[in-house]
């Protein structure tokens, strides 16, 4: 059931997205390196490299089909329709109806299935690797993602059954923090630890990292230049984003005036990418054997945030 | 759900359960149920109603000196001693068992509800029982999959744990003498197992429980 009052507020988390997502990598990589003691690159540095990808020409090797290059766009695609029903803030999703998390996390899904698909493409042994562990890691963050939305939707909306994200966002008050906190707290942690693995941050994978064994999404895109670079850079940035925002929704209770709602959840997003950056700064990537063992603790972390919820 | 003291401390247990499961080394797993112990602890403080009842803090003060101190002491130097591997050799690995403690969780929860229990009896907290039965399961779990022989004993001292939220959560008025008695009694048991442990590390040169089938005179 889509809304019939669509408002123009309604459009502001997807501006909010496609304008600010880029801003995260750049504070990620700003907080690492005045922890590192550089000077780092500008903040808007990933505006600028999208600019000049975009002006640059993208070279094909002649093994890669159609497939090739239809992955990024659909990655992108895909990416921005999942944007279309997350809310923020005080701020209603674009779209929502009843089940619209299951989509937000299948549209994630498709953008996956593509890039490992353009992966597999190029034919290349190393590409094939990181598609092979960047597909294991997600089928085993997807549980944790999918059972901590759940358990928050039933506790925010009860068992009525209105499962959207936007109405979830909206009953997400101080009220149920008093009532519910340990849930969504252990949802707020399972989603954290989700985002790190999606977004190959450092625990799970090294962003900075050129060495093709280690690496997990840097390695499936190497083939990857010019316009359809951008797209995945975008794409990426994008989803961070979505999930960030996904993490402070639960994580940050709505209060009252609309303006502080906003400033709070904005400054929650930029937080949490400081935070990511804290987090890259001062631990290394975990070995790749004990990966799974951080993802299957974020499902069991859902799992019993959903087991208490039916305790309330 | 009020999140009151006890609750806190309930789902703490069922957290340090989990983390035990996923432990691979021996040190940090002592530690853990060290940890556990303490956290135990404190919670025949928070039980009563009617203020501090000093067979409680009597209790409560036995309980977290000698699970939270004197055992991981006892294991750490037992194992030192020893020259034990630092892993645990499990069975079943480390994400296997903490996916099976959160199946253990739903289970003890389900358990919970189908329990019935006398209308007159006061409860701590509806998540008591789940967390004792959960406890429990997750110590035997421990003793089952887990190679070394130190490791039976942090399984069979998880599995005291269990008992003893079970009785703080459902006997308010179990007599003072009961639990000093089972406290003595599991004081007992580590000693004399941390002693054998020792015994069969200096026999035989290794603590491995599947090798132990093979001993004989």
């Amino acid at each position: 059931m889509v809304s019939d009052s669509t408002r123009l507020s309604n459009l502001l988390p997807l501006a909010f997205a496609l304008l600010f997502a880029p801003l995260l990598l750049g504070l990620i990589n700003r907080t690492k390196a005045v922890f590192g003691g550089r000077c780092g690159p500008p903040i808007l540095q990933t505006y600028y490299d999208l600019r000049k990808l975009l002006g640059k020409g993208a070279v094909y090797s002649r093994t890669t089909s159609w497939v090739f290059r239809a992955g990024p766009i659909v990655t992108l695609a895909a990416t921005l329709a999942a944007a279309l029903v997350v809310p923020f803030g005080p701020c209603d999703a674009a779209l929502h109806f009843v089940g619209d998390l299951v989509l937000f996390a299948y549209l994630l899904g498709l953008a996956r299935f593509f890039t490992v698909a353009a992966a597999l493409d190029t034919g290349s042994p190393f590409e094939g690797m990181g598609a092979s562990r960047e597909v294991f890691f997600s089928a085993l963050a997807e549980p944790a993602l999918l059972l901590g939305l759940v358990a928050v939707a039933k506790a925010a909306v009860g068992r009525s059954g209105w499962f959207d994200l936007t109405g979830m966002h909206q009953h997400l008050n101080g009220a149920l923090w008093l009532d519910a906190g340990l849930v969504l707290l252990f949802v707020g942690v399972a989603l954290f630890f989700v985002l790190l693995a999606e977004c190959s941050r450092i625990p799970v994978d090294d962003p900075n990292t050129h060495l093709e064994l280690t690496m997990i999404h840097e390695v499936m895109v190497l083939d990857h230049s010019g316009p359809d670079f951008a797209y995945i850079l975008y794409g990426a940035a994008l989803k961070l984003w979505l999930l960030s925002t996904l993490v402070v929704s639960v994580v940050v209770p709505r209060v009252s005036p609309v303006w502080l709602d906003m400033l709070i959840s904005l400054a929650g997003v930029f937080a949490l990418a400081v935070g990511v950056g804290v987090i890259e700064s001062s631990m290394a990537r975990l070995r790749l054997v004990r990966v799974p063992q951080l993802l299957v603790g974020a499902a069991v972390l859902a799992v019993l945030a959903l087991v208490l919820e039916s305790q309330i | 759900m009020p999140s009151s003291v006890s609750e806190l401390i309930l789902v703490a247990v069922m957290l340090t359960n989990l983390a035990l499961l996923g432990m691979g080394r021996l040190r940090s797993s002592i530690r853990m149920v060290g940890l556990q112990g303490m956290t135990l602890g404190v919670l025949p403080l928070c039980v009563s109603s009617q203020g501090l009842m000093w067979p409680l803090v009597v209790i409560a003060v036995g309980s977290f000196a000698l699970k939270g101190l004197v055992f991981p002491w006892w294991l750490t130097r037992t194992w030192r001693a020893t020259n034990a591997q630092a892993e645990v050799a499990p069975i079943v690995g480390p994400s296997a068992s903490t996916a099976l403690g959160a199946a253990l969780i739903a289970f003890s929860f389900w358990i919970g509800s189908r329990f019935q229990l006398p209308p007159n009896v006061p409860v701590v907290s509806r998540l008591a029982m789940p967390v004792a039965v959960a406890t429990l399961l997750s110590g035997l779990f421990v003793i089952v999959t887990r190679r070394q022989a130190l490791m039976q004993v942090l399984g069979y001292l998880v599995l005291e744990n269990g008992i003893f939220v079970f009785g703080l959560a459902l006997a308010h008025e179990e007599p003072l003498l009961v639990e000093m008695g089972i406290l003595l009694d599991v004081f007992v048991a580590v000693f004399v197992m941390g002693i054998a442990v020792f015994h069969i590390a200096r026999e035989f040169d290794h603590i491995d429980v599947e090798r132990l089938t093979e001993l004989r005179d």
